[in-house]
C-alpha cells in the first residue's frame, strides 16, 4: 500500500538524515533490510490508529529534544545486588563502569563487536522477531532501531546463569540520542534474570529480542529512569517455546514520553508469558504508553497482562493491549487488566483492551478501570491515626500491588516497592 | 470522658436528619451500650464521632476529655484517643497487616510528640497482643483484612484497639456475623482492655454480646434520639420483649 503524502514526505526527510553505522557483512545486510522495511511502512503519523493516544512527533524528529539530567541523589536501583553489570552512557558502552563480560551459564558479547565481524551467530536472531512483529501492525521505530542501533548486548544462555545480568543505561548528556538493541537467546532449559535500569539518553530507542527455547525461563525487571524530560520508545519481543516461562515487569516513573511495546508469541504447548508494569506520573508533562500484543499459537498456554498507572496533576496514561488466540490454541488461559488511579480530575487514562479469539475452548478475560482513591478505605486508615497524605500513599501502593506481585523474586519486588514509596514520599514533601 | 450534647446531624447528600438531638455522657472507665432498632442512628453516631465524610453537624457538640472532637480530622481524633471498631472492616490489598499497624501506631505517637517504635520493639508488642486474640503470624503478614473470615476481621479490629490503646473505644456492631466462639474471643479481648482510664461505647442490636461484656449503662436509641437509659437489665428487657414496649412507652 502506498504511503500517504505527508507520511511519505516525513519518512523521506528522516531517511535522508540516516547514515547506517559501519559493520561487517551480515550487519550491513541486516541494517539495509531493516531500512527497507522502514521505507516501505513509513514512520508513524499522529493519524495512525496505533498512535491515536500518543503523539509520535518527538520520536520522528531527526534530533532529540534536550532533556535535563536528573540526579535522584540516591543509590542506583539494583546496584547492591550481585550481578554481571554492563553500563552504557548515553548509548555508548562504558567499559570502566562495566564488569568483565563473562559468567557461568552464559556468553555475552557486545552487539557492536558481533556486528563488526563478518560471521556471527547473532545474524540468525538480529531483527528476526522485529521483522515478524510488523504483522498485523507496523512498528516502524523498531525497524528504525534495527537499521541504526550502534550497540547493545548479545547474550546466549546455555545453562542456569548464576547471577542476574544488569544493564544500566546512564544519561549524562542533555542532547543524547541512544539506539541500542539487545538479543537474548535462551537455549532449552536455560535460565536468566535480566535487570535493566536508567533513562539511557535524552531520547532512547530500545529493542530487545528474546528467544525462549523449550523449558527455558526468562525473568526481566526494568526500572526506566526518572529524568523528567527523557523520551523513550522501546520494543520487547519474545518467542516462547514449549513449557517455557517469560516474565517481564517495568517500572516507569516520570519521563516526558514513554512508549513500551511488547510483542509476545506463545508457540509451544504449556508456555507462560506474563507482562506487567507500574507507572507513576505526576504533571502534565508525563505521558506513558504500554502497547502490548500477545499471540497464543499453541495449546495450553497462559498469558497475563497486568498494568497499573498512578496519575496526578494532569498526567496521561495509555494502555493498548491485545490477546490474539489463533485457531487451534485450545485451553488458552489469557488475562489482561489495566487500571489507573486518578488522583485528581486533571489526569487521564486512555485504554484500548482487545481480545481476538479463533479457538473455542479458551478462558480469556480482560478488564480496564479508572478510579479515584476509595473513600471508605481512606477513612478507615485515617480513623487509625494515619494522616490523609500518608493514607493516600498507602492506598496508592495497595493499588499498584497487583502488578508488583508479578515479579517472581520477592527481594526485587521489595526493592521496586521501596522506590515507589520514595517517589510518593518526595511528592508528599 | 466522652460528652455529647444536643447533637443533630444530617446526611449531607440527602439533606435528611439522622441524629435529632443526642445527649450522652460516658464517664472514665465506664462501659455504655447503645441498643436500638435498625435505622435508629446508632452507626451514624459512631461515624460522626470518628469523622467520616458525608455528615453535616447542624447543632450540638461532642468532646473527648474536653477537646472538641467535631473540629478535628479523623486522624487527629485517633491521636486524641478515640477508636472505632468497624462493623465492616475494610480490605486493603497489598498492604501488610503489620505494616498497617506500625504505620498507625507510629503516626499516633508522632502526632502526640512521642518517640516512634523501632520495627523490633513493635513486633514484640504486637506478638504479645496477637497471641491473646489467637491471631497468628500469618494473619499479621497477610494484607489488611484480605481473605479474612468475619471472625478474623473482628479480631483484627480488637488487635488494633489493643495495640493503639485508645481511651475511648467505640464498637460498632462488633458482634454481627460472629459465631459464639468468635464472639467470646472478641469479648475477652475487650474485657482485657477494660481499665479505669478507658471507656467503651458498645453499639449492638442484640443483648447477647452484653452477656460477655457487661455494661454499666444501657441506652436505647430510636429515630435519632436516646429514648431510654438504664442499667444492664434494660438490655435483658429488650432481649425478652423486643423494642416494641420501650418504643411504645416513650411515644
Amino acid at each position: 500500500m502506498a504511503l500517504t503524502k505527508p507520511k511519505q514526505e516525513m519518512t523521506d526527510a528522516r531517511l535522508a538524515e540516516i547514515t547506517l553505522p559501519e559493520g561487517g557483512r551480515w550487519a550491513r545486510e541486516a541494517r539495509e533490510a531493516a531500512l527497507g522495511r522502514l521505507r516501505a511502512m513509513g514512520l508513524p503519523h499522529g493519524r495512525d490508529e496505533y498512535w491515536r493516544f500518543t503523539r509520535p512527533d518527538s520520536l520522528n524528529e531527526a534530533t532529540p529534544r534536550p532533556a535535563a539530567v536528573f540526579d535522584a541523589g540516591e543509590t542506583e536501583i539494583f546496584s547492591e545486588r550481585e550481578t554481571i553489570h554492563v553500563t552504557f552512557v548515553d548509548g555508548v558502552f562504558a567499559p570502566e563502569e562495566s564488569d568483565t563480560l563473562e559468567g557461568t551459564g552464559l556468553e555475552i558479547v557486545r552487539l557492536a563487536e558481533a556486528m563488526a565481524s563478518d560471521i556471527h551467530w547473532a545474524k540468525d536472531v538480529y531483527g528476526k522477531l522485529e521483522t515478524r512483529g510488523h504483522d498485523p501492525v507496523d512498528r516502524p521505530f523498531a525497524a528504525l532501531n534495527s537499521a541504526t542501533a550502534t550497540d547493545g548486548v548479545v547474550i546466549r544462555v546455555t545453562g542456569k546463569a548464576d547471577r542476574p545480568l544488569r544493564i544500566s543505561y546512564q544519561h549524562r548528556n542533555e542532547t543524547s540520542d541512544a539506539v541500542l538493541h539487545n538479543l537474548v537467546w535462551l537455549e532449552p532449559g536455560a535460565e536468566l534474570t535480566l535487570l535493566e535500569n536508567g533513562p539511557a539518553a535524552a531520547r532512547f530507542n530500545h529493542v530487545m529480542e528474546v528467544e525462549v527455547a523449550d523449558g527455558a525461563t526468562f525473568h526481566h525487571v526494568r526500572a526506566q529512569g526518572r529524568d523528567h524530560e527523557r523520551r523513550c520508545i522501546s520494543h520487547l519481543y519474545a518467542r516462547l517455546g514449549e513449557g517455557s516461562t517469560f516474565k517481564s515487569f517495568t517500572l516507569t516513573a516520570n519521563g516526558a514520553l514513554t512508549r513500551n511495546e511488547a510483542v509476545l508469541w506463545l508457540e509451544g504447548e504449556g508456555g507462560t508469558a506474563h507482562i506487567a508494569g507500574a507507572s507513576m506520573g505526576d504533571g502534565g508533562g508525563f505521558h506513558d504508553d504500554d502497547t502490548i500484543f500477545v499471540t497464543h499459537d499453541a495449546e495450553g498456554c497462559e498469558s497475563r497482562q497486568v498494568f497499573k498507572k498512578v496519575l496526578r496533576n494532569g498526567a496521561t496514561g495509555v494502555f493498548q493491549g491485545k490477546i490474539l488466540v489463533k485457531p487451534g490454541a485450545q485451553k488458552t488461559d489469557g488475562y489482561q487488566i489495566s487500571q489507573s488511579l486518578l488522583l485528581d480530575g486533571d489526569s487521564q487514562f486512555l485504554a484500548k483492551p482487545e481480545l481476538e479469539i479463533y479457538a473455542d475452548d479458551v478462558a480469556c478475560s480482560h478488564g480496564s478501570t479508572s478510579g479515584a482513591i476509595d473513600e471508605t478505605a481512606l477513612y478507615y486508615l485515617r480513623s487509625r491515626g494515619i494522616a490523609k497524605e500518608e493514607a493516600t500513599d498507602l492506598l496508592t501502593l495497595s493499588f499498584v500491588a497487583e502488578a508488583l506481585e508479578e515479579i517472581e523474586d520477592e527481594s526485587i519486588a521489595e526493592e521496586i516497592r521501596t522506590r515507589l514509596e520514595g517517589w510518593l514520599a518526595r511528592r508528599r514533601g | 470522658m466522652l460528652n455529647i450534647k444536643g447533637l443533630k446531624v444530617d446526611l449531607e447528600e440527602e439533606d435528611k436528619q439522622i441524629l435529632k438531638g443526642v445527649d450522652l455522657e460516658v464517664g472514665a472507665g465506664q462501659v455504655h451500650a447503645i441498643m436500638g432498632p435498625n435505622g435508629s442512628g446508632k452507626s451514624t453516631l459512631s461515624y460522626v464521632l470518628s469523622g467520616r465524610d458525608g455528615y453535616e453537624v447542624k447543632e450540638g457538640s461532642a468532646t473527648l476529655d474536653g477537646e472538641d472532637l467535631l473540629d478535628m480530622d479523623p486522624e487527629e481524633r485517633a491521636a486524641a484517643g478515640l477508636f472505632l471498631a468497624f462493623q465492616y472492616p475494610v480490605e486493603i490489598p497489598g498492604v501488610g497487616n503489620m505494616t498497617f499497624l506500625r504505620t498507625a501506631y507510629n503516626a499516633q505517637r508522632k502526632a502526640r510528640g512521642e518517640p516512634e517504635a523501632s520495627a523490633a520493639e513493635f513486633l514484640k508488642l504486637v506478638r504479645e497482643k496477637a497471641k491473646d486474640l489467637k491471631i497468628d503470624a500469618d494473619m499479621l503478614k497477610r494484607p489488611v483484612n484480605v481473605g479474612f473470615s468475619g471472625g478474623e476481621k473482628k479480631r483484627n479490629e480488637i488487635l488494633q484497639m489493643a495495640v493503639l490503646e485508645p481511651k475511648m473505644c467505640i464498637l460498632d456492631e462488633t458482634d454481627s456475623g460472629l459465631d459464639v466462639d468468635a464472639m467470646k474471643l472478641v469479648a475477652e479481648g475487650v474485657n482485657a482492655l477494660r481499665s479505669e482510664g478507658r471507656s467503651f461505647l458498645v453499639i449492638t442490636h442484640y443483648q447477647r454480646l452484653l452477656n460477655h461484656i457487661t455494661p454499666d449503662v444501657v441506652h436505647i436509641m430510636s429515630e435519632g434520639r436516646i429514648i431510654k437509659t438504664g442499667g444492664p437489665e434494660l438490655a435483658l428487657e429488650v432481649e425478652e420483649n423486643g423494642y416494641g414496649n420501650i418504643l411504645g412507652e416513650t411515644a
